[in-house]
């Protein structure tokens, strides 16, 4: 069906140290043309075959983002222009449940990014997204047979409708902000999880989302429903080429954590450095669900993301982990929210970033608590380190409470490295370079030490990346 | 390791310290410094290991022959070279085990540290430290004597040919110096040197020295044996103040050494 099976040469741009920099030729089978309108959306619409209500949906999303100002705050976005962008890319005729079918090019670039070692070693199921669609799904039959779902959201609208169309944009609607309008109107790929009552599915499940194209945006959409009692980890990764143009991501993720329920969801990402990840994450949680989001930003030009849990029902519980690391050129805008909108619920903000080479990494959060909420409870520990004069970082801790039975505490700590920390290591042998990472490391130690083995791994691994070659 | 230091100056954002410092240091052999506060002791450990803060503005450090003022500290340590800290460094999120495996690995050569654990194990007994600091952040909230038998741990994990410690004894109770002096004892049968600064015989009764040295306003004015530790201890400072002394509170500053 497809005649991009022969292999192809990589392009690869040695920038740095980024490793997954590289990109194959654009072979897409549609591409739609480059800039918005109501057309291309019409056209992506068309293209999945979708239902009225979703066209509709899509043209009253993009209406909103026309109409919506650009935030005024966070990161400099006047450098993006939507004209120059393509919308939406197909990467091949269908999406394969083994990878010995996949289109070579594309397999290859999973390959090299380590998708398949992966899913045999430690993962539940796997979907990797190739510019706009998902070429590979899979999961472990077991889960299937216990009412499992894991697909993308187009098989998510097709084949479940009436669960997709019962929260879908119903935690994040598409006029909540200029980005998530956007992701609205042309959203294509991501995932579509639901984890029938009672049911854990213990080891996680990985969706990959990967940029090829030049130009392009990446608008994955990922509904998740956790029914009551279940549990789910839920891991992001993502990567794009180098270009010397930038690219878009723009991704809106929505859980819904049902009574009882946990749903740990997990981020590496490692976008290369121009392209700007404007992400709108929120879950809601209701009586005694709990909603973890570990989300390491690594990458990217300017990242602006706080992913969010309104805790909706008594007894509910929400934590995020930020781990940040601005480079050079980099601006990692990035924290976290929880609305406390019942009795007894409680939340965890932790926060930690590292800005390095003249990179700024800020922390935006906010802790509201409603009116009349008893007893609740919310931590807040942010962290920043800074590991030379150039770099820099900001701290904004908003709080709206309107309930006096909370618990509040706010803890905040910037700290450079000191000549001293990196002189006592040096006279143990250590060269410049490993001292500081060595720094780096256990300053990012208490909150990677809560991570699944893997996660911490690999995040161990894109910091060592990003300190490696600049120190000294 | 010959360490000779000759006609050595340093500075501080511009301000002289070490005013000509003139010392042979040879392992097989334990020498003390002593010499009141501010007279530059551990301002010559820092520029001996190499602190970036110090500004060497003459005279030579050379070991086995070779200047290593060029050489960054962590090369200094690879040529042997350890400096147990008067005020050592808290390193918060990095145990004490997986700092000693790596320090060990870089000395030993990787693939050399067999049985590191057990031999680990067996120097936090001998130096009396619990099992427990194999796991706690380096130096991060430990106890002024904890901090100290750390660094004495570190320099038996690391076996440097020639130690520098800097104030170990001070703030200690008379176990833990006996702890530390044991320490340094347990090395000297072999081809260890060191040179220990202190303010007070107490920690030499336990450390024998071979050769003492005073300094002073940032010179070594005198060496000799531990005669002059009884001299120091029945009449302080005085003498070598009326001795070797360069007129205090002068605005004009000594422009030669001698
Ligand atoms: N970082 C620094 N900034 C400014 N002055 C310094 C600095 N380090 C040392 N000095 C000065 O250098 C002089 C020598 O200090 P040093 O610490 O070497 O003395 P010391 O002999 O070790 O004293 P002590 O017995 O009190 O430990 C002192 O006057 C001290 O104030
Ligand atoms: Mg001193």
């Amino acid at each position: 069906m497809s005649n991009q099976s022969q292999a192809v040469d990589p392009q690869t741009v040695e920038i740095e140290d980024y490793k997954f920099g590289f990109h194959y030729p654009d072979s897409s089978v549609f591409k739609t043309r480059k800039g918005l309108d109501s057309e291309v959306v019409r056209a992506i619409s068309h293209h999945k075959s979708e239902p009225e209500w979703m066209l509709d949906f899509r043209l009253r999303s993009h209406e909103t983002f026309l109409k919506k100002p650009m935030p005024n705050w966070g990161g400099d976005l006047s450098d993006i222009n939507f004209d120059e962008i393509y919308y939406y890319a197909k990467p091949s005729e269908k999406q394969w449940k083994s990878w010995e079918e996949v289109p070579e090019s594309i397999k290859e670039t999973f390959d090299r990014i380590g998708i398949p070692e992966a899913e045999r070693k430690f993962l539940a199921g796997v979907g990797a997204q190739y510019d706009s669609e998902m070429v590979y799904h899979n999961l472990q039959e077991s889960l299937s047979d216990q009412g499992v779902i894991f697909s993308d959201p187009e098989t998510g609208l097709r084949d479940y409708p009436d669960i997709f169309k019962k929260y879908f944009g119903t935690v994040i609607p598409y006029t909540d902000n200029k980005f998530a309008a956007l992701n609205s109107a042309v959203w294509s790929g991501g995932s579509f999880v639901y984890v029938p009552p009672g049911v854990k599915v213990d080891i996680p499940l990985q969706a990959y989302f990967r940029i090829n194209s030049e130009n392009f945006g990446q608008f994955e959409r990922t509904l998740i429903i956790a029914d009551e009692g279940s549990f789910v980890h839920y891991v992001e990764g993502c990567t794009a080429p180098i270009y010397t143009t930038d690219s878009l991501h723009s991704a809106v993720v929505e859980i819904i954590a049902l009574p009882g329920s946990r749903v740990r969801y997990s981020t590496v990402q490692n976008w290369s450095g121009d392209v700007y990840n404007l992400v709108t994450k929120r879950a809601v949680a209701y009586e005694n669900a709990t909603v973890e989001w570990v989300d390491g930003n690594i990458g990217s030009k300017r990242t602006m993301k706080y992913p969010s849990i309104w805790l909706m029902g008594e007894g509910a519980h929400g934590e995020v982990l930020s781990i940040a690391f601005a480079g050079k050129n980099q601006e990692q805008d990035t924290g976290g929210k929880a609305v406390h909108a019942a009795d007894n619920t409680s939340s965890v903000i932790t926060s930690k970033s590292i800005s390095k080479d003249g990179g700024i990494a800020t922390y935006r959060g906010h802790i509201k608590v409603e009116e009349g909420v008893r007893n609740a409870r919310s931590h807040v520990v942010c962290d920043a380190l800074i590991l030379d004069p150039e770099s820099g970082t900001n701290t904004y801790p908003y709080m709206d409470i309107l309930s006096d039975d909370v618990t509040i505490e706010h803890e905040a700590k910037v700290s450079r490295i000191s000549e001293e920390q990196l002189f006592y290591l040096m006279s143990r042998g250590m060269d410049e370079a490993e001292a500081a990472m060595m720094i780096v490391n256990g300053f990012l130690e208490p909150l990677v030490k809560q991570l699944p083995m893997e996660y911490a791994v690999e995040l161990n691994r894109l910091i060592e990346l990003e300190m490696e070659g600049s120190v000294g | 390791m010959n360490i000779k230091i000759k006609d050595l100056y340093a500075s501080i954002n511009g301000q002289p310290i070490l005013k000509g410092v003139d010392l042979e240091l040879n392992s097989g052999k334990v020498h003390a410094l002593m010499g009141p506060n501010g007279s530059g002791k551990s301002t010559l450990s820092n520029v001996i290991i190499g602190h970036p803060s110090f500004q060497v503005t003459g005279g030579e450090v050379l070991v086995d022959g070779e200047n290593i003022l060029e050489m960054e500290p962590h090369e200094r340590a690879r040529l042997g070279l350890f400096l147990a800290f008067q005020y050592p460094v808290e390193v918060p999120g990095v145990t004490v085990g997986r700092f000693l495996k790596r320090a060990v690995d870089i000395r030993a050569g990787e693939g050399n540290t067999k049985g590191f654990v057990k031999k680990l194990r067996e120097m936090m007994d001998y130096m009396e430290i619990d099992q427990q600091f194999i796991n706690r952040y380096l130096n991060e909230g430990f106890s002024g004597g904890e901090k100290k038998r750390m660094e004495i741990l570190q320099m038996l994990m690391l076996k440097p040919d020639f130690a520098i410690l800097d104030e170990t004894d001070s703030g200690l109770d008379i176990d833990a110096l006996q702890v530390v002096a044991k320490g340094v004892n347990r090395l000297r049968e072999g081809d260890f040197g060191a040179l220990v600064i202190t303010h007070y015989q107490r920690i030499l009764n336990h450390i024998r020295p071979d050769y003492v040295h005073i300094m002073y306003q940032g010179r070594i004015v005198t060496s000799g044996g531990n005669e002059l530790v009884d001299a120091l201890e029945a009449n302080g400072y005085d003498w070598i103040r009326k001795q070797y002394g360069i007129e205090e509170d002068s605005d004009v500053k000594p422009v030669t050494s001698g």
